[in-house]
């Protein structure tokens, strides 16, 4: 007799707690094959809203982090994944309907994804600053800074690694992001909010919600207190809609990108801002 | 007789050589515009100084198309090195005619001769200067091998530092290998036009560099033309929002540097001499019409009312006056339109209650003037508190704690610039880190250099000028990190996962530039 299995209620991920949407509302997964998988919650306005206030309320703590520390936390982050990487192959394959061998090397580079950035948590100011020879008694420094809250639509075909090539880029300088995952491929992400939940990483630093991206982007792409916006996964949407809206808070905006964005630093730097510090020196 | 009683100095304008009237620059030769010509004034007499013309849309048209051309055919297959030259024969010969240039600037403008003379010309000649030795260089930018210049960049710049602001335009968008058209502002047309004379002496290829004159219409359809691959814009906040909302979807490339509303935090531990020099240079140097002009004063609870003393008391030694006479500290307001926008804030400052103290000075009977005012008894809801005055005019509030001044520094949805007085290193050093704030300045104020990168965090704009920085506005860099990063397609069976491709548009961009290219010849 087989055992009877325990299936997960997959919720939204904010402030580090694991709320349903307040609107209630949820919506089916099905596999490539149209079998049930899931019930997903489908965050509403409010729910990004809330994300916003929790990311928010975390930009201090973890851009006033040291690199080291945050380089620490991304890595424990890759642990963590790698422990649980069958889950993490099995909900790939019954998502995406892709053979475990492809599902476990997409894994794979999720987990490299993490270790990736990670290392450059502690670097990026060095290679992104700069020591100016201005012309008098100056002493004059520029270094990168996180951005602030920034908000990002992941890649939609791709559950993990999508989601995972747009998260690390922005939150390994300091900033915290409000992501809303793949509308047909959410229960990965959920799964990555668990590891993340048990990584060190402080709440409210990564927020994951599930549900219409066309519903919610909007309210995100507006939002007065974002600072970025991470349009990765938004090539099938209104996209120029949401850059215009953008424009009114100025935001800083990565245009979409066709499947998954690659690593690079030009990611990590989309979302921080050069401050150059000038100070007298005296004459002696 | 008091040492404030003296002789006028005033500088010959009769090294000047204008014209009556200014076309465009086109192609290398100035051209009849096809829209309706405007006046120039000088706004320290009202006087007209010269007729400029107006780009209309088919003016617009020709000089993209002239800028598109000069890309392809010349500026494109210059080696960096000759660029460099080029920039570098443009740096000698502003230094050349610098004081022809601060004449025509404080005329056009009305800034003191003073500070055209000894600021904003050296530093226009600094600009092409450094950004020249950069033309063959730009491996080293910092963006990887082999970066890309981007095509032909639309540039709109204000009237605060017309020069100025075009060499910070100008220099590293040719120095990366971009071609560029520029319209300068309406009101501060002058100085662009001799410096095109200039290019023509510098025998710079034609097209290259392209001057349309005109108002902000002409900026409109200059910023939205599609055959532009760059827009760089410096002006009013609600004109770059316009600009980042006009430009989306097209791919165009942007660079902002808009509005500001600094904070000058003084702490009561601060050198207060130098202090109260920095405070009357952080706003009222060039009347107040900087974007990171230290508008507001923050100044620790205690010291409040030495300080505001003795503020008054140097306000009081201040001349205001003819702007090319050679002993003026305040000039003339740039135009009658800003003058009443000044007027209107300082009137709103009254209403909701801060006091005002003004500079007793004679105001001369023509012209735009507005003498060095200070509001006190501000608070942070005040729109003198708030809204960019762009004038002589400086809002005092007080704090008492660091935490107290951080949180008043960043209460304001600009973030340009910042300035910290404190003789204490880790209190500058721990406050610095806080501010939300592109260029902090610490111990000084309205300090500028082409080495040093200059931009704003939120609705100050995005994308920085000047530094090697400044050298990533006009630059596509190599696709970096994927050599070194997590392996994507190395694995059997991964061909069925989503392929990795560059943002869209990039394909499209223009072909990149030889940059080691040698001997080439234009």
């Amino acid at each position: 007799m087989t055992r009877l299995t325990i299936p997960k209620t997959y919720k939204l991920y904010i402030g580090g707690k694991f709320p349903r949407s307040e609107s209630g509302r949820t919506y089916e997964v099905l596999s490539t094959g149209g079998a049930f998988l899931a019930n997903a919650a489908q965050a509403s306005r409010k729910d990004a809203r809330d994300a916003v206030v929790a990311a928010r309320a975390a930009v201090g703590g973890w851009s006033g982090a040291t690199g080291y520390n945050r380089g620490q936390v991304l890595y424990r982050i890759a642990e963590l994944l790698e422990g649980r990487r069958a889950q993490f192959v099995d909900e790939i394959v019954a998502g995406e309907g892709v053979s475990a061998a492809v599902a476990s090397s997409q894994v794979d580079v999720a987990i490299d994804t993490w270790i990736w950035f990670a290392g450059w948590a502690d670097k990026y100011v060095q290679v992104a600053g700069n020591g100016n020879p201005v012309s008098g008694p100056y002493f004059n420094l520029s270094t990168p800074e996180p951005s602030g809250v920034v908000a990002v639509v992941a890649p939609s075909g791709s559950s993990l690694l999508g989601l995972v090539s747009v998260i690390a880029p922005a939150v390994v300088t300091g900033n915290t992001v409000v992501v809303i995952a793949s509308e047909s491929l959410p229960l990965p992400a959920i799964s990555l909010a668990e590891v993340l939940a048990t990584s060190d990483v402080p709440g409210g630093v990564i927020n994951i919600l599930t549900g219409s991206a066309a519903e919610i982007a909007p309210w995100l792409a507006s939002h007065a207190d974002v600072n970025g916006l991470d349009l990765a996964g938004a090539e099938s949407l209104d996209w120029v809609e949401l850059q215009i809206a953008a424009a009114d808070t100025l935001k800083r905006v990565l245009a979409p990108v066709t499947g998954v964005p690659a690593p690079s630093i030009d990611r990590m730097l989309a979302f921080t801002e050069t401050k150059t510090v000038w100070h007298t020196k005296s004459l002696i | 007789m008091s040492f404030l009683e003296y002789a006028a100095a005033p500088e010959s304008t009769a090294l000047l050589n204008l014209r009556d009237s200014y076309g465009l620059f086109i192609d290398g030769e100035f051209v009849d515009g096809h829209g309706t010509p405007f006046s120039s004034v000088s706004p320290a007499t009202e006087k007209k100084i010269a007729e400029i013309a107006t780009a209309n849309t088919e003016d617009v048209d020709v000089a993209v198309a002239a800028a598109r051309r000069a890309y392809e055919r010349t500026w494109s297959k210059l080696s960096g090195a000759d660029r460099g030259k080029y920039l570098f024969r443009i740096a000698r010969l502003v230094q050349e005619r610098s004081r022809e240039l601060a004449v025509a600037e404080s005329l056009d403008n009305g800034k003191p001769i003073k500070e055209s003379r000894d600021v904003d010309v050296p530093l226009v000649a600094a600009w092409f200067f450094y950004y020249a030795g950069w033309a063959d260089k730009l491996d080293y930018a910092g963006l990887g091998a082999n970066p890309r210049a981007l095509g032909v960049a639309a540039q709109v710049i204000p009237w605060n530092f017309p020069l100025l602001m075009l060499a910070w335009k100008i220099a590293p968008a040719l120095a990366a290998g971009n071609t560029v058209v520029l319209k300068p502002a309406e009101t501060t047309s002058l100085t662009a036009l001799l410096f095109a004379e200039i290019l023509q002496q510098a025998d710079l290829p034609k097209g290259v560099v392209n001057i349309i004159t005109g108002d902000g219409t002409t900026g409109e359809l200059l910023v939205n033309h599609p055959d532009v691959n760059k827009v760089a814009f410096t002006g009013s906040t609600a004109v770059g929002k316009a600009i980042a909302r006009s430009t989306a979807r097209s791919g165009k490339r942007l660079t902002l540097e808009l509005g500001g509303k600094a904070a000058n935090i003084v702490f009561d531990d601060a050198p207060i001499d130098q202090a109260i020099e920095g405070i009357v240079n952080g706003i009222f140097f060039n009347q107040g019409h900087v974007c990171c002009a230290g508008s507001r004063l923050l100044v620790q609870e205690n010291i409040h009312d030495e300080v505001v003393d003795r503020l008054k008391a140097r306000l009081s030694t201040l001349r205001l006056g003819d702007p090319l006479d050679k002993n003026t500290d305040i000039g003339a307001i740039n135009s009658r339109e800003q003058l009443d926008r000044i007027r209107e804030l300082s009137d709103i400052g009254d209403a909701e209650g801060a006091e005002r103290w003004t500079a007793a000075c004679d105001i001369p009977a023509d012209g735009f003037w507005f003498a060095p005012t200070i509001f006190t008894k501000v608070s942070t809801s005040h729109r003198i508190a708030r809204e960019e005055i762009f004038g002589p005019v400086l809002s005092v509030l007080t704090f008492r704690t660091p935490a107290e001044a951080i949180a008043k520094a960043n209460n304001t949805p600009y973030g340009l610039s910042a300035g910290i007085w404190s003789d204490k290193g880790s209190k500058i050093l721990a406050v610095a880190d806080q501010l939300k704030a592109g260029v902090v300045w610490a111990n000084t104020f309205n300090r500028f250099d082409p080495a040093s990168p200059f931009g704003g965090y939120k609705e100050s704009g995005f994308g920085r000028e000047g530094g090697r920085h400044g050298l990533a506005a006009y630059l596509d860099p190599e696709a970096r990190g994927l050599s070194s990063a997590p392996a994507r397609i190395e694995t059997p069976g991964l061909s069925s996962a989503p392929a990795r491709t560059e943002t869209p548009g990039l394909s499209s961009a223009p072909a990149r530039i030889e940059t080691k290219k040698k001997g080439a010849t234009k």
